[in-house]
């Protein structure tokens, strides 16, 4: 298959105004100006149309069943103190054993823990949110179970239509998610059980990998010789902690950003970020930069609340999180941090243009808004050599459009997946290009 | 040359802001420890470089004019629970040693500048009181606008929760109480025989723990090669407590539980650091001293519940009278912010003089959080966390005008009142382009329709 005469923006090297891009075996078999076509080719003509590499959701729930969207980071439980409050896109349903267990009277019966999950075991070829994110542009996404404290460990994987989910799969595991927000309180909160505040997450995260790590010593020394050595029990919840290589830190606020920081470091895991929310404050990117960290932005902007009562008085903060929070991009950028951005819970091709072109408006350059759901989200996964540009070699994850990508006027065209054509699916009818479309479910509730 | 220069430059910008030198002078200086005089105070590298009448004043030096208006040093609160993200409980477990407040300071809670607003410059943020043994606690001082890490008192020994009475025992109880409704089972202990046992139960496995690396410890400094044991978080702190690295800051209303908490302690061989809120403390004052731990009490609250019918506003006086150090806390943000007429209070109930009354906000609770080498008076060499008041600092008239702290100001009423019409401003701005933004984003009705 071959697509021709088009504009190519390879995001890993200059913009082609006119060239060809060949596709074969699922892989882009060559890109360039002057490209001929292999006479066996299916020709798409690109008179017109402009070829980016595919979109990769860099935090998703993308093609888990019944998952909840990502929740961004951690709510603070005493409101009315200047925080920032974020409503998780939809209530979390308990998809998990753990999450159902009996209170927990401690961290020795692993409380919302299931680390060993892996995503790509879990897939589910048939969510229905794979087609619309295709048709927004995805082709990609780094998928994880985001239930519990220690939810499980992601996958990346192409957004295909297929039979058997394993197809889907481009690497796993991809990195353990661990959320920190939990109800708390008096009486313990959330059923009762341990742990129910964050200071009780955190002690509880701290422990596991004191856990982890003298399980491994225990474990090696049994390996190495266990005559007269008490059997060492197999702990899954350790073995899925110490699988994984890196790990996904909830932090939006500055305070959070300083504190997961360093939590990591304490920890000595390598950690990526999410939400980042305040990430517009200079000092935050400060923080990211000097610690090296990767942080994942949430496209799910901060809105007034359309039911708050009027009377309520809103901090500066709150505000001016509300105004500058796409900013945060830009501003990331000019720092030098390494950053992607991601969905959290948007899931309607309009709902994420939308979403990205606040941060284009608010500063981000296009080219960096796309390298941020393209090469970025690749490189901080260490799949670049596979995913992220339109190169001689990576896999065929393409999308084609007439105008530019994340404008209000433009339209998707094809989408290539794994070198497989697909049309957008149809938009919602009525919507004339303007005006809130869809309601996201749960949003501001 | 150059290397020079840039040595030279990282030192400027590695000195503290509190570097700078200043006098506060035309001041009537409450010192606590050294009787009142009015006079100067010079303040050098953020420490307390000299008072007195007439003192030195550097060259260079910033001056605050005091102009006859009152210096404390800055309050001390031993009860706090302001600056936490999150719940300042971990009600689950009726032992929740393994959860720290140093994990979730928010350093951005405004009620840390309004406490600073009524001249408190350092507090001791506990957990809450839903468990027997609670969380870990730390002092922080009231820097605003430092981060997290910014914030801790450097050097100042870490603390524990503990809980007794009806908070505890309640917690876990879904039969009343508070938190009552949210829980599906009930916790142990909901008696108050039950809070003795669980805090035994605990120390009984801390000993063992304790054990346990004592002898780890001992078998590699023998040149041994082993596994460490598994370290626990929960029981590392008692282990703390038991080699005295670990005040115990215990929450508590009536006598006979009071003496039950000493009694453990005597039983296990540690000290009881602060007795909190300690309402009945005045029944067993003498037995309070003898232990030698501190008492952090209210005023004059009382009759809030059933374990506070019996407290009266003598409690702080009768206490002292026996020679308990005791301190006047908050446990609340608002209450926070006027700790000087609590101070006060103690005067007009129970008689003490006002030196006493000022030190029960100030070098008591140093003493109790044991850093009374670096605060709680105003003396040379010590931090220059400074209070200005308007008027007479145990009226209920007095404002402060200025708050330092390591010689760096942090609150100046001034200031504050001139910028808060910027602030209004820069709000209504910000609501204004929110309201826009939103009225854009709506379609645009069509009459009729």
């Amino acid at each position: 298959m071959a697509v021709r005469n088009a504009r190519i923006v390879t995001v890993s090297g200059p913009v082609i105004d006119k060239g060809t891009v060949v596709l074969r075996h699922g892989l882009i078999e060559a890109v360039g100006a002057n490209v001929p076509v292999p006479p066996d080719a299916m020709v798409v003509d690109g008179e017109g149309l402009t070829v980016y590499p595919g979109l990769i959701d860099g935090l998703s729930t993308w093609g888990m069943p019944g998952a909840a969207p990502a929740a961004a980071a951690t709510t603070a439980g005493r409101g009315g103190r200047g925080q920032t409050t974020v409503t998780p896109a939809t209530p979390a349903a308990p998809t998990t054993p753990a999450a159902t267990a009996t209170r927990a009277r401690g961290p020795e019966d692993r409380p919302a823990t299931t680390s060993w999950l892996k995503a790509a075991d879990e897939i589910s070829p048939t969510d229905r949110r794979i087609e619309a994110a295709r048709s927004a542009g995805f082709t990609t996404a780094v998928t994880f179970p985001t239930s519990g404290i220690f939810a499980g460990q992601g996958a990346v994987i192409d957004l295909l239509s297929a039979e058997k989910p394993g197809a889907m799969v481009v690497a796993s595991p991809a990195g353990q998610y661990i959320s920190l927000s939990r109800g708390g309180g008096f009486g313990g909160g959330m059923g009762g059980g341990f742990p129910g505040s964050l200071m009780g997450v955190i002690a509880y995260v701290r422990q596991i990998y004191l856990d982890a790590a003298h399980y491994q010593l225990v474990k090696e020394a049994y390996a190495r010789d266990p005559r007269g050595m008490t059997r060492p029990e197999y702990d899954r919840a350790l073995e899925g902690v110490l699988e994984s290589k890196q790990i996904l830190l909830p932090a939006n606020r500055l305070v959070e950003i300083d504190r997961m920081l360093r939590f990591a470091a304490e920890l000595k895991q390598r950690a990526i970020l999410y939400g980042a929310r305040e990430s517009y404050r200079p000092e935050a990117a400060d923080l990211l930069k000097k610690a090296g960290a990767p942080v994942l932005v949430s496209l799910h902007w901060p809105e007034a609340s359309r039911d708050a009562n009027p009377e309520d008085v809103e901090s500066l903060r709150t505000l001016e999180t509300r105004d500058k929070a796409p900013s945060a991009p830009a501003l990331l950028k000019k720092a030098g941090v390494q950053f992607a951005l991601y969905s959290d819970g948007l899931d309607q091709p309009r709902d994420l243009q939308r979403a990205v072109k606040k941060a284009i408006d608010a500063g981000l350059a296009r080219a960096d808004a796309l390298r941020a759901l393209t090469l970025s989200p690749a490189e901080i996964y260490g799949v670049a050599d596979r995913l992220g540009s339109i190169e001689k070699g990576k896999i065929a994850n393409l999308v084609v459009t007439k105008g530019e990508l994340f404008d209000d006027q433009t339209r998707v065209q094809f989408i290539f997946v794994d070198g497989r054509k697909y049309t957008p699916a149809a938009e919602t009818p009525g919507t004339g290009g303007r005006g809130p479309v869809t309601e996201r479910p749960g949003v501001d509730q | 040359m150059t290397k020079l220069r840039i040595l030279l430059a990282a030192s400027i910008a590695l000195a503290p802001l509190g570097a700078q030198t200043t006098v506060i002078r035309n001041a009537t200086i409450m010192t606590v420890t050294k009787g009142t005089l009015k006079g100067s105070i010079v303040v050098k590298d953020g420490k307390i470089a000299e008072v007195g009448e007439k003192v030195m004043e550097p060259a260079g030096a910033k001056i605050i004019d005091a102009g006859g208006q009152y210096v404390i040093p800055g309050i001390i609160d031993c009860h706090s629970h302001i600056a936490v993200d999150g719940s300042v409980n971990e009600g689950s477990v009726s032992v929740s040693s393994m959860v720290d407040i140093k994990d979730v300071i928010n350093p951005e809670d405004i009620a840390i500048f309004r406490a600073l607003a009524g001249g408190v410059t350092t507090a001791n943020i506990l957990h809450g009181s839903a468990n027997p043994i609670g969380g870990q606690t730390l002092v922080l001082k009231m820097r605003w606008g430092k981060d997290a890490q910014g914030l801790i008192f450097e050097g100042a020994m870490p603390g524990i929760k503990f809980a007794l009475g009806e908070n505890p025992k309640r917690a876990g109880n879904p039969q009343g109480g508070r938190g009552a409704t949210v829980v599906a089972e009930a916790r142990y202990p909901a008696t108050r025989m039950g809070v003795e046992d669980t805090i035994r139960e605990a120390f009984n496995e801390a000993k063992a723990y304790k054990a346990e690396w004592d002898e780890y410890n001992a078998k590699v400094a023998r040149g041994e090669h082993l596994i460490p044991p598994r370290k626990d978080l929960k029981l590392e702190p008692l282990k703390e407590i038991l080699e005295g690295k670990r005040y115990i800051h215990a929450h508590c209303y009536r006598a006979d539980e009071i003496l039950m908490l000493m009694r453990v302690a005597d039983d296990y061989g540690f000290k009881i650091r602060t007795f909190q809120h300690v309402l009945e403390g005045y029944k067993v004052a003498k037995e309070i001293a003898a232990h030698g731990a501190g008492a952090s009490t209210f005023s004059d609250w009382f009759n809030f519940k059933v374990e506070a019918v019996d407290a009266i506003p003598y409690n702080a006086a009768i206490m002292q009278k026996y020679g308990v150090v005791v301190s006047m806390n908050s446990d609340d943000a608002e209450l926070m912010r006027h700790l000087n007429t609590e101070a006060g209070k103690a005067m007009r109930y129970g008689g003490v003089s006002e030196t006493e009354a000022l030190a029960m906000v100030t070098i008591n609770p140093a003493k109790q959080l044991g850093i009374d080498n670096r605060v709680g008076s105003i003396e040379t060499g010590k931090d220059a966390d400074l209070v200005i008041y308007d008027k007479y600092p145990l009226s209920d008239f007095a404002k402060v005008e200025k708050v330092l702290i390591d010689g760096n100001l942090y609150f100046d009423r001034d200031q504050d009142v001139t910028g808060r019409a910027a602030r209004q401003a820069e709000k209504q701005k910000l609501l204004d382009k929110e309201k826009q933004n939103q009225q854009r984003q709506q379609p645009p009705r069509r009459p009729g329709a």
